[in-house]
């Protein structure tokens, strides 16, 4: 439907079908393909998953767009090249979709793609004086030795655009200028869950601007993947975001899956949902404990720790993992579940359900819990969606983001629960969506703990696993929202490129946007909620 | 009476008319100056030892935690002295590009303010150090000087983050210590008397929250808040907001300059704690009710120090009790809780203090 759109504007689209269907558009057409897509009154893209950038050789430098319809769910992935390896631009989209303007930096940082007209055209990840841009296939490694010298951040920007007459100019813009009072909050920092630096400009208590600047913990892993067979892949999604372990490495072997036409048996899908949503129990109790000490409650964080411990430790059993379980492979799962795994897991359900109230007699019903969090950060659904701040955060703002509900994988079809939206959009919205979502969980786990199928938890696979050639996809809701694995295939037996969504990163984008007026405090509180995870936006 | 059994006075009197006849009386006062003073350097560590212990435990309790238990005994009893050890053994870091004098002066700014005023606390009938008859007005005087060294540790230190928690602290201590002033004002009233021993002596026939009952209780409750915040502990504890600002004022401290910021946060509260007892609960006066004669005889057996610090302690107990359950308040609604509620609050509740004295409508 959208492909007849695309091709009615220009017909020379050309349109690939291996795998995923991929639209090429010339580079120069592409914003106004975007613009007629987003602007599209029944099935409007108006949520941009994310920006893949790409190094096809041959054929030049460029990038995937993968698009999707709040209203349907309709997917489409765009993909533009450009040939000039030296002078490589685009043009950006970031004035359609917010979550460009920190994608593209992304982009712009591992390729070297210029975005024109785009405002903020800096590094993100690496150093300032970074050279060479290491995704590419031909970046030399040995370019950049290291350093020992501090880095200076610089306050101005540079922004590109194209003279009517084809040439380049360059315009400079400010980030902080002369009288901005900044503070590093980060990157040593006991509130930015990991190692996160945010330049934050300050007016008295109040928030101006929030600059976050990232890759203190970037461990290349995308770059990593491209040398390591398929399983070896695997061993390093649990190392993305912690708290999410077994999802990110169920995204990873269902795109692996689908590409090689791998069944997976029943009973391992069985596992994988309760293990999913026992790592998303995990998640939100750690959130909780997280956001009551970051507003100084330390109290109600041993609560949240004590349950989560329970977990861990039923994990330990069958994993042999607590916090980096690597259970799930390709074809299903590592182990059998241990045969005490169904009692515990029951019994911590029972307890948690009598636990819970305790939660929120200490917290939520709190005065001062209600004053800090009601009203404070409000983010709205337009900018949500614009921002790409998918899960709970986007759930809090009224925006229905759920992958287990709208594209659903593994038993998610099959059993009943319901998806927390609320609409407020404030920092007590995002809280209350995942205390519900933890009993929300706890009702799945229930209806298919008693009922796992006997069977090979593990389909056999080859020895050596090798992709046809195309691009491959697949989403699952991780406990901080939709995380996707793409994948191009070029047929051998280690990945082209091997892309992760990061669940983080909108979010962290989203800070400027959501704490502009608050107060310091705000900020740290905002934070919490938002609940981003740091190796998992430097991946 | 049998209240004068633990009188300290006779005996200390003795003592000096001793002295005074084997030496000079300027001798004399010197040396009973200098062992009052060593007496309150050691109490000052002792007490700030059984407190941090305290709290240790009490936060753990909470907590569903054991607390300390391994260093020395089962009840980690040493494991305070061994932090006490260890801080005094850290090395002082001094900082570049800061304001040396200004930077070494403000602990000891802090912690003179905080002896000053530990030094009025009413230990036993005869046992005052400072004695004067405008005490309690020396008490709030020598507390606000505290202020001025959080100011000058965060000014000083040359960081953003201690400069934010020393604006904090500042705009918060000076806002409280109005409602601190007008409780504490409401109880003069009250007692008719601004002497410590006298307010403590007004209540040998019921504890002035008794005899005052509701303009008192009332007051008892803002001091207890104001009070905390005074102090900078949780729920306003955002001078030092670990999560935000580090450690706030004293984040570029090190070794035993930080530990005069730690050990006067400790004495802070338990004068918040002494000063509340003195006023509303009758300081070292044992229990008393009026025509129970037979009860009062018994109470007067128990010493007047061990009811002064058993009282304190259980409001030492309450205020951590309050610390280890609620979150953080935020810079606005700490002011807007002073300004719009707690000050006008203690404003109504001096004028009907007032008025019930001026009626003969207290006990």
């Amino acid at each position: 439907m959208e492909i007849e759109k695309i091709t009615s504007i220009i017909p020379e689209a050309e349109i690939s079908q291996t795998g995923e269907t991929v639209v090429k558009v010339p580079a120069e057409k592409l914003h106004q393909i975007a613009e007629t897509l987003l602007n599209d009154k029944e099935n409007p893209m108006d949520f941009l998953r994310d920006i893949v950038g790409m190094d096809w050789g041959e054929e030049g430098l460029g990038a995937l767009y993968l698009l999707e319809s709040t209203r349907t769910g309709a997917r489409i992935i765009l993909k533009a090249v450009t040939a000039d390896r030296e002078k490589a631009l685009l043009p950006t989209v970031s004035d359609l979709w917010k979550t460009a303007l920190i994608k593209e930096r992304e982009v712009y940082d591992f390729f070297g793609i210029c975005f024109l007209n785009h405002p903020d055209m800096r590094r993100i990840f690496l150093r300032e004086d970074w050279i060479g841009y290491p995704m590419r296939k031909d970046y030399d490694m040995n370019s950049n030795p290291l350093r020992m010298d501090n880095e200076e951040n610089a306050d101005m920007t540079d922004e590109y655009f194209l003279r009517p007459d084809g040439t380049l100019e360059g315009r400079k813009n400010v980030v902080f200028g002369e009288d901005d009072f900044v503070v590093n909050i980060g990157p040593q920092h006991p509130s930015t869950h990991g190692v996160l630096r945010m330049r934050t400009s300050l007016d008295g208590e109040n928030i101006r601007k929030i600059d976050p600047i990232l890759g203190y913990i970037h461990r290349g892993i995308e770059k990593m993947n491209e040398s390591l067979t398929y399983p070896q892949t695997l061993a390093l999604t649990d190392r993305l975001d912690y708290l999410s372990a077994h999802q990110n490495r169920h995204a990873l072997c269902m795109c692996i899956e689908k590409a090689a036409g791998i069944e997976v048996p029943e009973r391992a899908q069985y596992i994988r949902t309760i293990m999913d949503e026992l790592q998303r129990i995990d998640s939100h109790l750690l959130f909780y404990s997280c956001l009551v000490m970051d507003m100084g409650g330390l109290t109600p964080f041993f609560y949240g720790f004590r349950e989560r411990e329970m977990i861990l430790d039923i994990f330990e059993e069958t994993t042999g993992g607590r916090l980096i379980q690597n259970y799930n492979m390709i074809g299903g799962v590592q182990a059998d579940i241990h045969p005490t795994f169904q009692q515990k897991v029951k019994d911590f359900i029972k307890h948690l359900r009598s636990v819970i109230q305790d939660y929120h007699n200490i917290f939520t019903s709190n005065v001062i819990a209600d004053t800090r969090l009601k009203g404070v950060g409000v983010l709205s659904k337009e900018d949500a969606i614009s921002l790409g701040c998918t899960g709970g955060t986007g759930r809090a703002s009224g925006w229905a983001n759920d992958v287990r509900k709208h594209h659903p994988y593994a038993l998610y079809n099959k059993v009943d629960f319901k998806e927390i939206v609320y609409t407020e959009g404030d920092s007590f919205a995002r809280y209350m969506v995942r205390m519900d979502e933890i009993m929300e969980s706890c009702h799945i786990i229930e209806q298919l703990i008693d009922n796992i199928p006997e069977g090979e938890f593990r389909a056999k696979t080859k020895p050596i696993i090798k992709l046809p050639e195309g691009v491959f996809t697949s989403s699952v809701e991780t406990s901080r929202g939709e995380f996707d694995v793409v994948l191009e295939s070029h047929g051998d037996k280690v990945p082209y490129r091997l892309h992760y969504r990061s669940t983080g990163l909108p979010l962290v984008h989203a800070m400027d946007t959501v704490c502009r007026g608050a107060k310091i405090a705000d900020l740290i509180a905002i934070g919490g909620t938002l609940d981003f995870v740091i190796p998992d936006i430097d991946r | 009476m049998f209240l004068d059994y633990y009188n300290l006075s006779p005996l200390l009197m003795q003592i000096h008319a001793f002295l005074c006849s084997v030496m000079p009386e300027w001798l004399a006062l010197t040396l009973e100056g200098l062992v009052v003073g060593v007496f309150i350097l050691v109490m000052y560590a002792v007490l700030a030892i059984i407190l941090i212990y305290m709290e240790r435990k009490v936060c753990a309790a909470f907590q569903c935690r054991i607390g300390p238990n391994r260093v020395g005994g089962k009840g980690g009893l040493l494991q305070v002295p061994a932090d006490v050890l260890k801080i005094l053994t850290k090395e002082i870091i001094s900082l570049k590009h800061s304001d040396h004098f200004l930077y070494a002066l403000a602990p000891f700014l802090v912690i003179l303010a905080s002896i000053l005023t530990f030094s009025c606390l009413p230990w036993n009938k005869g046992g005052e150090i400072l004695h004067m008859n405008i005490g309690i007005f020396f008490v709030l005087a020598a507390s606000s000087i505290g202020v001025l060294g959080i100011l000058l540790a965060g000014w000083s230190s040359n960081s953003k983050y201690t400069l934010i928690g020393a604006v904090r602290s500042g705009a918060m201590i000076i806002s409280y210590e109005l409602s601190i002033g007008l409780s504490v004002l409401t109880m003069v009233v009250m007692s008719g008397a601004m002497d410590i021993q006298t307010i403590v002596e007004g209540q040998a026939n019921g504890w002035n929250i008794f005899k005052g009952h509701i303009p008192a209780i009332m007051a008892f409750i803002i001091y207890l808040i104001a009070g905390n915040a005074e102090a900078n502990r949780g729920p306003f504890d955002l001078a030092e907001a670990e999560q935000e600002l580090t450690a706030g004022y004293h984040t570029e401290y090190s070794g035993m300059h930080f530990g005069f910021f730690y050990l006067a946060e400790y004495l802070n509260l338990f004068i918040t704690a002494g000063i509340a007892t003195t006023l509303f609960l009758g300081g070292w006066m044992p229990l008393h009710i009026a025509g129970l004669d037979g009860l009062n005889m018994v109470m007067d057996y128990i010493p007047g120090f061990v009811w002064f610090i058993g009282k304190t302690f259980f409001i030492v107990f309450l205020l951590m009790w309050i610390r280890w359950t609620f979150p953080r308040l935020r810079i606005d609604q700490v002011l807007t809780l002073e300004w719009k509620y707690l000050m006008p609050l203690s404003l109504v509740v001096l004028l009907l203090m007032t008025v019930c004295k001026v009626f003969g409508l207290t006990f």
